[in-house]
């Protein structure tokens, strides 16, 4: 009962957050409503909502939880270099806190990219189409209160047909002295034909206490646009990760969603979802997820075809060790308009411990006749026959079991198309799997 | 080499065995025949280790060690090798990188060093050569995608890698070509030497043109019926099983 009591106390402390620190604060005015819905919602989620019935996030939210407008502190090169996340040949976009560090950062040209903080992109006319409007977005509790509360984050737009050569690698750093809360907040515009990949880091800096981290990222991938997000959430263990990305596909564009969560963060809740707005559409979603200790992974993702003739392709893979928990919910949606839609989904658990745990549930609604839809979840340990196989020609059982393991997980990372992206995902993976 | 006494071996508790005897010596082929069911395939798992088989009587003994006693690891590292009757596909793991390992933890089990990378890849081509084996095969993932007759070649390949003393060759003949089963069998043939030997578990006989055995044994119901020479399979494929079948029936004690 102490937690729901915390729980209604930060719920009902908020309000007077807001308008003494935030209102004040920047272009947007949306904050009191996104405040007023975020508590119609219910405020925090507890257990008792359904999306977060596995995945108790209340005793995150304490009242000494500061939620005030984050410091950001002076980072310097060498810091950023230790954090090891640099990758190379890429354009680099490093954020402490949420506020963009130029003198980290090594911009993409702009003849091809507008680059700026979110903070002063409010004159923006993409801004002011897209911020804040993607579907959905009021069903997400974090998501209202990202906009309640976020203080800065990026504001990203290719020009139409710029095909920018190399990924842009973001890596968010975040440095509080005590508990806290961020609200890290982005809007990504891909226009007309343009081509765009971004890798995306994350890790605390020095963090005396654990950090929630409640980012919300929006995309707009535009008429034949292509837009490639890789996650590579690989952060420390003060990290508390809520992880929001809404995406909005026009027509004929690609869509391609890489999630690798191998992190030492014990808590990492993501949320995706795609609406396809437009027709002949093309998304792939890829994730593998590696749990360890007590540590909780939560993937919910969606998707809605509104439009006919889209096609969405989803695969995610985890292995879960020791005492953790996995928790992976993929909604399709195929709305009344939606005919001729394929939609794949796949969900496959190594469970190699005896205490883990994996709540897997696939959610199809479909309101169109003629559609393929298909979805798989599985669950199991590593097959005897292979194993045998491998022991039968002279590799031990524990090598043969790692062998096994890896290549579940190198059959997604097969599907990287930046190569220093899929060493580093490969390496991390052997490195927790070894452990 | 090897010698196999009184083995008797059940699964989920039926009897599969019951009461093998047979002896092989360095240099010698073996063929093992019989019906379906007569037990062929179990006594290649059995000797090879495989969990779900329970051992409950009788003795192997390999190269003066209890076969027995050993995981299915350790008994590959001692030198027996089986040619699964259906080989896994396991994606994911590269055929190179999955021999490279089983090279060098056989090694490291005899207190070798691991092989350089280039002596490995020198013994990798030489091998193909030998074995007539498509390179292309060993940077896909292991047996993923391949057709029956190229799980059969990367089995005997592998073979032809790892060098065992006594390799068991469990139906590498079904589903095959007879193309397939030329380069199978003259691969084979390569590899036969004064210190190895070869159990070869097949219904036909035709195999046994192209590998010629030392000894046949006709297996039925559990136990070897009949051992003979090679020209006992060729009265096999002529007779068939049925008139063994009735002999045997004469002799079954009566319960």
């Amino acid at each position: 009962m102490t937690t729901v009591t915390r729980n209604i106390s930060f719920n009902e402390a908020l309000p007077a957050l807001v308008s003494a620190q935030f209102s004040a604060n920047g272009w947007f005015d949306g904050r009191e409503a996104a405040l007023q819905q975020f508590l119609a919602l219910g405020g925090i989620p507890t257990v008792k909502t359904e999306d977060w019935k596995y995945t108790n996030v209340v005793s995150f939210f304490k009242n000494d939880l500061q939620v005030t407008l984050p410091e950001v502190p002076e980072v310097t090169a060498a810091q950023l270099e230790a954090t090891g996340l640099v990758l190379p040949d890429t354009f680099r976009l490093v954020l402490v806190n949420g506020v963009l560090q130029p003198h980290l950062s090594q911009l993409p040209p702009a003849s091809q990219v507008t680059i700026s903080k979110l903070s002063e992109a409010g004159s923006q006319p993409a801004v002011e189409l897209y911020f804040n409007q993607s579907p959905r977005i009021g069903e997400h509790h974090f998501a209202q209160l990202n906009a309640a509360l976020f203080n800065d984050g990026l504001f990203i737009e290719v020009k139409a047909k710029a095909q920018v050569e190399l990924p842009i690698q973001i890596i968010h750093l975040y440095a509080a002295g005590q508990a806290r809360l961020f609200n890290p907040r982005h809007l990504v515009v891909v226009n007309e034909g343009a081509a765009l990949q971004i890798i995306e880091s994350a890790a605390g800096l020095g963090l005396a206490d654990k950090v929630v981290i409640n980012s919300v990222m929006e995309s707009v991938v535009a008429e034949r646009a292509q837009f490639s997000q890789y996650q590579l959430q690989t952060g420390g263990n003060n990290l508390r990760i809520i992880n929001q990305n809404l995406v909005e596909q026009k027509g004929k564009s690609v869509y391609n969603n890489y999630t690798f969560t191998l992190t030492e963060s014990e808590f990492v809740r993501n949320n995706l979802n795609i609406s396809l707005d437009e027709e002949r559409t093309e998304t792939h979603m890829y994730g593998f997820y590696i749990a360890a200790g007590g540590q909780l992974i939560d993937n919910h993702t969606s998707v809605d075809h509104r439009m006919p003739n889209c096609e969405s392709n989803e695969l995610y893979r985890g292995v879960l060790m020791d005492k953790s928990t996995g928790v992976f919910n993929g909604k399709i949606y195929v709305h009344e308009d939606a005919q001729k839609t394929n939609a794949f989904q796949q969900n496959n658990n190594l469970v190699i411990s005896p205490d883990a745990t994996i709540f897997t549930k696939p959610q199809l609604e479909i309101f169109a006749d003629d559609v393929k839809c298909s979805h798989g979840c599985t669950i199991g340990q590593v097959s005897e026959d292979a194993l045998f196989y491998l022991r039968a020609r002279g590799i031990g059982e524990a090598e043969a079991r790692n062998l096994l393991v890896k290549a579940f997980a190198f059959d997604i990372t097969a599907k990287v198309n930046i190569p220093a992206v899929r060493k580093q995902v490969e390496q991390l993976a052997s490195q927790y799997l070894n452990a | 080499m090897l010698d196999i006494k009184n083995l008797h071996a059940a699964v989920e508790g039926n009897a599969i065995l019951k009461g093998i005897n047979l002896t092989v010596k360095p240099g010698e082929v073996h063929a093992i025949m019989g019906p379906n069911g007569s037990g062929k395939s179990s006594l290649a798992s059995v000797l090879a280790g495989r969990e779900s088989y329970e051992v409950t009587e009788g003795s192997v003994d390999f190269l003066g060690k209890d076969l027995l006693d050993m995981s299915p690891e350790v008994r590959a590292r001692e030198g027996l090798f089986l040619a699964f009757q259906y080989p896994v596909e396991i994606p994911g793991v590269s055929n190179i990188n999955f021999l490279k390992t089983a090279v060098n933890e056989i090694r490291a089990y005899h207190g070798q060093p691991p092989m350089q990378a280039k002596a490995f890849l020198d013994m990798l081509k030489s091998k193909q050569k030998l074995m007539e084996f498509d390179a292309n095969l060993m940077n896909r993932s292991l047996n993923e995608g391949f057709s029956g007759g190229e799980k059969k070649r990367n089995d005997v390949f592998q073979m032809a890698m790892l060098e065992p003393k006594l390799a068991i060759m469990d139906e590498t003949d079904s589903g095959l070509d007879i193309d397939a089963l030329r380069i199978v069998s003259a691969g084979v043939n390569k590899l036969r030497s004064k210190d190895n030997a070869f159990i070869i578990i097949t219904h036909y006989q035709r195999l046994l043109e192209y590998i010629v055995p030392d000894f046949v044994h006709v297996l039925y119901n559990g136990r070897i019926v009949k051992s003979g020479t090679k020209e006992l399979a060729l009265e096999l494929e002529e007779k068939g099983y049925d008139w063994l079948k009735e002999d045997i029936r004469l002799e079954e004690p009566v319960q």
